[in-house]
C-alpha cells in the first residue's frame, strides 16, 4: 500500500487534527506513515497544508503531480494546492457553492450540527465513504475513539458520521 | 498496532531521544520550528518518571549557559532553540568548544530553509564549522531521535558540545517511531576546580584551541561517520550525489521513483562537520563530478573543496530558498541528463495570516495608529508582527530590537530640531524579558524620548503558549516566583508608566496621549505603557471576558474602512449587498470593532447567548 494525501485549509480549520487522524489510521493498520505540517505564524488564519504519505516513503513532502487524494477545507486554496494532485487523483472539496460527487458544504453541515469545528472530520468521512483513502470507516472510528479527548469524542464521532453518511 | 510504536513529530522524537538517553537538564527558549522539543521532554519525563530539570529560559544564551554548567558536573544536558536563537547564544557556544564539556551536551538548533517562520535562512552547520563544534544533520524524525544518542556519545568521548541540526521539514514531520526505555544513568553531580580550564584566561587559550583542533582532526577520522554509498554501482559515468538532512530523503525517494537507485551513486552525510577525510579523498579519487545537495549553505561543498564539486558554487543548486522535492527533482534530472520535467508547484502563497478575531493586540494597534497618524512604529518578533496588516508596524528586526531602534530613531531625528516624530514601539511580554530589558535601560540612560508599549498577553502566544517569567509558572507546570513587568520597568529608570486594557480604546488612547506629553516635557524621557489583555486563544481567558452580540446595521455604507483599518477576520464584505457582515463562526464578541466604523454602523448588544 502506498498513498499520498494532501490536506489543505486555513489556520484554525483543524488541518492538523485531520492530519493526525489519517496518520493514526495508518498506524492502526500497521502501515508506515510520514507527514509534514505547517506550524508557526501561518496558523493564525493563513493558508496551511499537510502532507500524509502512507507506505515505504522517505521524504515527508509530496511533489507536485503526485497526490492520490486531496482534502480541501477551503476552496480559496485550490489554485495553489491543486497542482499537488496527480492526473486522476481524487479531490474532496468543502464548498457552499458547486456541490457534486467530490464536494459538499462541510462548513454548513458543521454549523447546522452546532459544532462549527468539525468540518474537517465531515470531509474525512465523506472521502472515506467513497473509498478514496487507504483506510475504511471502522479504522477511522477506532482512531477517533483512541485519540479524542473524552469531552470531544461524541462531537468527533458525529462529524465523521455526518460526512460518512452524507447523501443528497 | 505496535504499542511500543507511536507517531512522533520530529521535535517530539528529539525530546524522546533526550529522555531515553539520560538527559538530566534541558533548557530552551521557544521559537518555530524548535518549540515542541522542550515540551515533549516535559511530557515524556512525566510519562516515564525520568527526573529531568526542564526550563523555558529567559533567552537562548541563558538556556545554553544553564545546560553547559550542568554538563560540567558530569550530567547529560541539552539545549534547544531555533537558528536565530543561536545568534543570541553565540557567545557562550563558541567559548565552550575551546573549554569543552564533561557530561554530554547536545545543542539542538532547528534551521528554517524557506524560511517559513524566521528572519533569516542561515545554516547553523556553517555556524558549527565557525565555532568548531561537530554537527549532525538528520533526514527524518526517526533519525533525529537516533542521532540524539550518537551526539551524547560523541560529546562524552571528546568532551565537546555537539550540535544536532534538524530543519523545519524534520521538526514538523511526523513518523511512526519505536519507543525505547529511558536510560537510568544515576550520575551524581561533582565539580572539580580547574582554573586553567573553567576560568581560562587568554594565556591558556592557545593550548585549548590546539586541543580543540586535535579533537576535530580525530573526529574527521572516525569510521562511524565515513559515509558509504546508499545505492548505485558506480555506473553513472563517474558521477555521484552527496546529500545531507531532509534533502537526502527527497533525493533518495526521487531516484527510486525515477528508477535510478541502481544507477546513481548516492551518499548520505550524517555528520557534515567535520567531514570525514577518507570520504573526501575517496570522492576525489573515484568521481569526475559530485553533486552536493544540502541546506542552506555550502558546508559539505566547501570541505570537499575541489573542482569536482557541483552545487551552489557552480550554479547547479539554487543559492537561496528551501530545496523542495520538485527543485531536487529538477536538479537531479539536469545533473543526470534525464529527459522530462519535474511538475511545477501552484502559484501564489495563499491567504496571509492575521491576528485572531478578538486579539487584544489588534485593539492596541488600532489605538496607536489612530492616536499618532504621523508616528514611526518599530515592532518586534511575535504574533504582533502581524500589526503590519493594520499599518501599525514599520520595522521588525530581531528579538528586542524595537526598543533600541526606537532610541536610534529618536537620536537621529532629535539632531534636526525639536519637532521630532512620535515613536511608538510595540514589544510582547516574552520578547521584553528575552532582550528588551537591556535595550530599555540603555534608552533611559541615553536620554531617548519615545513610547514603549508592552503588549502583555500573559504568554508566548506565537510558539504555542509557553509561560513567561511574569506568570510564575515553570515548564512542567509547577509554580514559581513571578517577576513583575511594571516593577522591572520602574527599576530601569522609567518615570512614566501606564497600564490599561487595550479593549478599552478610550482609556488606551488617553494613556498614549499622556505618554506623549511625558515624552515631550522638559524633563521627559522614555514612557512605557503596559497594554494588558490575555491571549484569547486560551479557553480560560475567553470564558472570563464579556461577550457581545455584534451586528452591522443598515447604515453600513460599504466603505470597507473597518476591513482595511481594523483587519479582523470576522468582518466580511459581501459583494451582493455591498455591506459588511459579521462572520458568527469567527467573531468572539470582543466588541472593539464598534470603534472601527466611521458611520457607527457596527453595534454591540449586551451579552451574547
Amino acid at each position: 500500500m502506498k498513498q499520498q494525501i494532501v490536506i489543505s485549509g486555513m489556520g484554525g480549520q483543524g488541518v492538523l487534527f485531520a492530519t493526525r487522524v489519517i496518520a493514526e489510521a495508518a498506524v492502526e493498520m500497521g502501515l508506515p506513515v510520514l507527514t509534514s505540517e505547517t506550524h508557526g505564524m501561518a496558523m493564525r488564519g493563513g493558508t496551511v497544508i499537510s502532507h500524509v504519505k502512507v507506505g515505504p516513503f522517505r521524504s515527508p513532502l509530496i511533489r507536485p503531480g503526485q497526490a492520490d487524494a486531496g482534502l480541501f477545507l477551503h476552496e480559496e486554496n485550490l489554485d495553489i494546492h491543486q497542482p499537488f494532485m496527480k492526473p486522476g487523483g481524487l479531490s474532496f472539496i468543502n464548498t457552499a457553492g458547486r456541490e457534486g460527487n467530490s464536494s459538499l458544504d462541510a462548513t454548513g453541515l458543521a454549523a447546522e450540527s452546532g459544532h462549527p469545528v468539525i468540518a474537517n472530520l465531515i470531509l474525512i468521512g465523506f472521502a472515506v465513504r467513497q473509498e478514496a483513502l487507504f483506510c475504511d470507516g471502522d479504522t477511522v472510528r477506532a482512531v477517533l475513539d483512541r485519540i479524542s479527548p473524552a469531552k470531544q469524542l461524541d462531537v468527533n464521532r458525529k462529524g465523521f458520521e455526518t460526512g460518512f453518511g452524507f447523501s443528497r | 498496532m505496535n504499542p511500543l510504536e507511536r507517531i512522533l513529530m520530529g521535535n517530539e522524537a528529539i525530546g524522546r531521544g533526550l529522555v531515553e538517553n539520560g538527559c538530566a537538564v534541558a533548557a530552551s527558549y521557544p521559537g518555530t520550528p524548535a518549540s515542541e522539543i522542550l515540551a515533549s521532554v516535559v511530557d515524556f519525563a512525566g510519562e516515564t518518571g525520568a527526573a529531568i530539570h526542564t526550563e523555558w529560559s529567559v533567552n537562548e544564551k541563558v538556556a545554553y549557559e544553564v545546560a553547559l554548567a550542568a554538563s560540567y558536573t558530569g550530567k547529560r544536558s541539552a539545549v534547544a532553540m531555533k537558528q536565530v536563537g543561536l545568534n543570541v547564544a553565540a557567545d557562550p557556544v563558541t567559548r565552550s568548544a575551546y573549554l569543552g564539556t564533561i557530561g554530554g551536551l547536545v545543542l539542538i538548533v532547528a534551521d528554517d530553509p524557506g524560511p517559513h517562520s524566521s528572519q533569516t535562512e542561515q545554516d547553523s552547520r556553517l555556524f558549527a564549522l565557525f565555532a568548531k563544534v561537530p554537527v549532525f544533520d538528520p533526514s527524518s524524525p526517526r533519525e533525529a531521535k537516533d542521532m540524539v544518542g550518537e551526539a551524547f556519545a560523541l560529546s562524552e568521548k571528546y568532551e565537546l558540545p555537539v550540535m544536532l541540526r534538524p530543519t523545519t521539514r524534520v521538526c514538523h514531520a511526523r513518523q511512526n517511531i519505536a519507543l525505547g526505555e529511558p536510560a537510568r544513568l544515576d550520575r551524581k553531580s561533582r565539580f572539580e576546580r580547574n582554573v586553567p580550564r573553567w576560568v581560562a584566561t587568554p594565556a591558556f587559550l592557545t593550548e585549548h584551541h590546539r586541543r580543540l583542533n586535535e579533537k576535530l582532526d580525530r573526529i574527521a577520522e572516525e569510521e562511524d561517520f565515513h559515509p558509504r554509498p546508499v545505492s548505485g554501482k558506480s555506473a553513472s559515468g563517474g558521477r555521484a550525489v552527496v546529500a545531507s538532512g531532509v534533502v537526502f530523503a527527497h533525493a533518495r525517494e526521487i531516484l527510486e521513483d525515477l528508477g535510478l537507485l541502481e544507477k546513481a551513486d548516492l551518499y548520505q552525510v550524517r555528520l557534515p562537520y567535520p567531514l570525514n577525510r577518507k570520504f573526501v579523498a575517496g570522492l576525489r579519487a573515484r568521481y569526475r563530478e559530485v553533486l552536493v545537495l544540502e541546506e542552506t549553505d555550502r558546508v559539505i561543498e566547501m570541505q570537499i573543496g575541489s573542482d569536482i564539486v557541483r552545487g551552489r558554487g557552480t550554479g547547479h543548486v539554487p543559492r537561496q530558498g528551501e530545496l523542495t522535492p520538485e527543485i531536487i527533482e529538477r536538479t537531479l534530472r539536469e545533473y543526470l541528463d534525464l529527459p522530462g520535467e519535474a511538475p511545477s508547484p501552484g502559484k501564489g502563497k495563499g491567504r496571509r495570516p492575521s491576528l485572531c478575531p478578538g486579539c487584544g493586540h489588534r485593539a492596541a494597534f488600532f489605538a496607536i495608529r489612530d492616536t499618532f497618524p504621523g508616528g514611526i512604529f518599530p515592532s518586534d518578533i511575535g504574533c504582533y508582527t502581524l500589526g503590519m496588516n493594520l499599518g501599525a508596524v514599520d520595522t521588525c528586526h530581531c528579538m528586542g530590537a524595537c526598543i533600541s531602534q526606537g532610541a536610534g530613531f529618536y537620536h537621529a531625528f532629535a539632531q534636526d530640531g525639536p519637532g521630532f516624530p512620535t515613536i511608538v514601539v510595540t514589544i510582547g511580554d516574552s520578547t521584553f524579558f528575552h532582550a528588551g530589558l537591556p535595550a530599555l535601560i540603555n534608552a533611559v540612560t541615553q536620554g531617548a524620548r519615545f513610547i514603549v508599549v508592552i503588549l502583555d498577553n500573559g504568554t508566548t502566544a506565537m510558539t504555542g503558549h509557553q509561560p513567561t517569567p511574569a506568570l510564575g509558572l515553570r515548564a512542567d507546570g509547577s509554580k514559581g516566583p513571578a517577576v513583575d513587568i511594571a516593577g522591572l520597568v520602574r527599576a530601569a529608570g522609567v518615570r512614566s508608566i501606564g497600564e490599561c486594557d487595550p479593549y478599552d480604546v478610550e482609556k488606551m488612547t488617553a494613556c498614549l496621549k499622556e505618554a506623549d506629553r511625558h515624552m515631550r516635557a522638559a524633563d521627559g524621557g522614555v514612557a512605557v505603557l503596559i497594554a494588558r489583555h490575555p491571549c484569547i486563544v486560551g479557553r480560560e481567558a475567553r470564558r472570563a471576558q464579556r461577550v457581545f452580540k455584534m451586528t452591522v446595521t443598515e447604515d453600513c455604507i460599504g466603505c470597507r474602512s473597518c476591513i482595511e483599518d481594523f483587519e479582523c477576520g470576522a468582518l466580511v464584505h459581501e459583494s451582493e449587498t455591498d455591506r459588511v457582515r459579521i462572520d458568527e463562526n469567527l467573531c468572539i464578541g470582543c466588541g472593539v470593532c464598534v470603534h472601527a466604523c466611521p458611520v457607527g454602523a457596527i453595534e454591540a448588544e449586551g451579552e451574547k447567548a
